[in-house]
């Protein structure tokens, strides 16, 4: 560490304005604060500063997405091989090694692209490197089925960064959540690489490992894509050989599904680190969870056979599509959800409600989550609005009524 | 040929003063019919029709039409136009006519005529108000046609209904952008169209 510090001390000179290479100061900085703690402290007034600034929170973030990302990668493979019939007499090493093949450039892809964006923007503008991208540039690689075409997720990629991140002003002032609108923008330009059951299931093999003829039976539908398609009260969801899923299944997420979204027991992992260090807010997860059960009971209850998932207990819900991602990583997003207490409550709640809402009742969509978050993005700063100013009428009339007695 | 003034009239709007890039005027049809250039191209010289003529009639009204209903009058003008317009789409490019369907009504509540003959009819000469009326519709036709163009080129592949991009680039993966197709990248590619517009004329910039 001392080391670093004192080689990094030596180069800085030539980044300071009038140096060698003072265009790249902003690069330089990026990579510093990265590494260290900036040791600069404020120049008026008293302020407390603590060791957790922004690179820091996303440090964490990172951290917790770790174990949905392994696991994401084991399930890729676990999936390919299961669908080419050699499971059984495949390690759990080569297992895990064609899983990170196969994810692993489109991680690369992501952040080459986000990051380069975000350089040269900052470049541009003369700011300093803003360090958001390094969360959404991973969620965006676990949020893609394996089979999306590299290319798309650049362009996708892109078009996020640009357009819902780098024209509203960067880290911190984006209206959207960049990584869903990512999604977002492959859903509704490349529907037939980002649906139905082509995509979710790697077949082919990756880097030439894994070859092989997929087994007789195989359909890669997911088990959401699957429930839009039944028509009795009896729902039974196949994995892609045609045995049943059990609920316990769809707990720790060996299914069909977008790479880092199927276990919900790796998710629930990374939502104790973050609850424990305090990063992201339990009131909005909480709801977002309350927020869908309650909707998928109330479906549950008014069941019919028109709308097929309805018969789906809450707890299935909750473990299938991305409706957990999305509660632990996408609804806590500080910059784009709600900001007062109240306010996160109300938020989270109609995330989960709507989630199940688009779920069940559009065919259109088997998955809600995403357009969900995104739809309640525009409505936290209203929810904000009114929160605060029901708040400032509580208080005015209690201190009229208070003004009133004392008289 | 041309004065100062006609001329500005005339090639104005083509840059500086653009009725949809600088006006933000005219929006909703530039919205609804560009996804293909051959709605787009068509409702341009619709538009220029009927702003062109609409700007001349008013023009050699403008001095005998009472002031508290010249709102009315120029209506009427406009809404005769636009049936004429729409009665020779229907009777030459049934299909175009079929695609572009409510909007060529609407043309009558296009805010670029409206606002041509408000700002400019009512106060000049014919001749003057007809390059106007050509000049504001070009800026509109312009920008239109290239929205349209990105639209069709990105979101089908093709261009006035001819595929432009070879079978052997589909091939190897590419695909088309099925969001271009729908409405919101309209209005998106128009964003992007006034930033390199505001970049390249930097006097245009708001402070």
């Amino acid at each position: 560490m001392e080391k670093l510090r004192k080689y990094i001390d030596k180069i800085k000179p030539n980044f300071e304005p009038g140096g060698k290479y003072a265009k790249l100061r902003s690069v330089f900085e990026g990579f510093e604060t990265f590494l260290f703690v900036p040791n600069t402290t404020s120049k008026s007034g008293v302020h407390i500063h603590d060791s957790i600034d922004s690179k820091r929170t996303m440090t964490v973030v990172i951290l917790a997405l770790i174990p949905a990302l392994l696991f994401g990668m084991y399930n890729v493979g676990y999936q390919h091989y299961l669908a080419i019939g050699e499971l059984a007499s495949t390690s759990f090493f080569t297992i895990f090694l064609y899983g990170f093949l196969a994810v692993l450039p489109k991680i690369v892809v992501s952040y080459v692209v986000g990051l380069g964006i975000e350089f040269i923007s900052a470049q541009i503008r003369g700011h300093e490197i803003q360090e958001g991208f390094l969360v959404s540039g991973m969620l965006i690689p676990m949020i893609v089925p394996v089979d999306t075409p590299l290319w798309m997720i650049a362009v996708a990629t892109a078009f996020a960064v640009i357009f819902a991140k780098e024209i509203f002003g960067g880290t911190g002032m984006n209206i959207f959540n960049v990584a869903l609108i990512t999604r977002a923008f492959l859903f509704f330009a490349y529907p037939s690489k980002m649906s139905g059951d082509s995509v979710f299931v790697r077949t082919s093999d990756t880097f030439g490992m894994g070859a092989g003829n997929v087994v007789e039976g195989f359909s890669g539908a997911t088990p959401l894509g699957q429930l839009a398609t039944q028509t009795s009260e009896n729902i039974t969801l196949k994995t892609t050989v045609g045995a049943d899923i059990s609920t316990w299944d769809m707990f720790l997420g060996l299914i069909p599904g977008s790479i880092g979204e199927t276990s919900t027991l790796a998710i629930l992992i990374g939502a104790a680190i973050l609850l424990f260090t305090g990063i992201a807010s339990w009131r909005i997860m909480l709801s977002v969870f309350v927020g869908g059960i309650s909707m998928a009971l109330l479906a549950n209850a008014f069941a019919s056979p028109t709308y097929p998932g309805s018969f789906l207990t809450p707890f299935d819900h909750i473990c299938l599509g991305g409706f957990a991602f999305a509660a632990v990583f996408m609804a806590t997003d500080p910059v784009t959800g709600a900001r007062t207490n109240v306010g996160k409550y109300i938020y989270g709640f109609l995330i989960g409600a709507i989630t199940i809402i688009i779920r069940l009742y559009n065919n259109g969509y088997p998955e809600g989550a995403m357009l969900a978050v995104l739809l309640m993005n525009v409505f936290a700063p209203l929810i904000d609005y009114f929160v605060v100013e029901s708040n400032v009428k509580r208080r005015l009339k209690r201190a009229k009524k208070g003004g009133v007695t004392n008289e | 040929m041309l004065s100062k003034k006609t001329k500005e009239a005339l090639l104005g709007p083509l840059s500086k003063n653009n009725p949809v890039l600088i006006q933000v005027l005219g929006i909703c049809s530039a919205l609804a019919v560009t996804a293909k250039l051959e709605p787009a191209f068509v409702m341009a010289i619709s538009v220029t029709a009927v702003l062109a003529f609409a700007n001349v009639i008013i023009s050699l009204l403008r001095n005998t039409i009472p002031n508290s209903i010249r709102i009315i009058v120029q209506l009427v003008v406009v809404a005769a136009l636009v049936i004429i317009v729409d009665q020779v789409l229907k009777a030459y490019v049934y299909d175009v006519s079929k695609q572009l369907s409510v909007f060529i009504g609407l043309i009558i509540t296009n805010c670029i005529i409206m606002g041509r003959l408000e700002a400019f009819a009512m106060g000049n000469g014919p001749w003057e108000s007809f390059l106007d009326g050509v000049g504001n519709v070009l800026g509109y036709g312009l920008v239109l046609i290239i929205i349209a163009f990105f639209r069709e080129l990105l979101g089908s592949g093709t261009l006035f209904g001819y595929q432009v991009i070879p079978d052997c680039v589909y091939e190897i993966g590419y695909a088309n952008n099925g969001l271009m197709i729908l409405p919101p990248m309209a209005l998106i590619v128009a964003g992007c169209i006034i930033w390199a517009h505001r970049s390249m004329n930097k006097d245009l910039q708001e402070k």
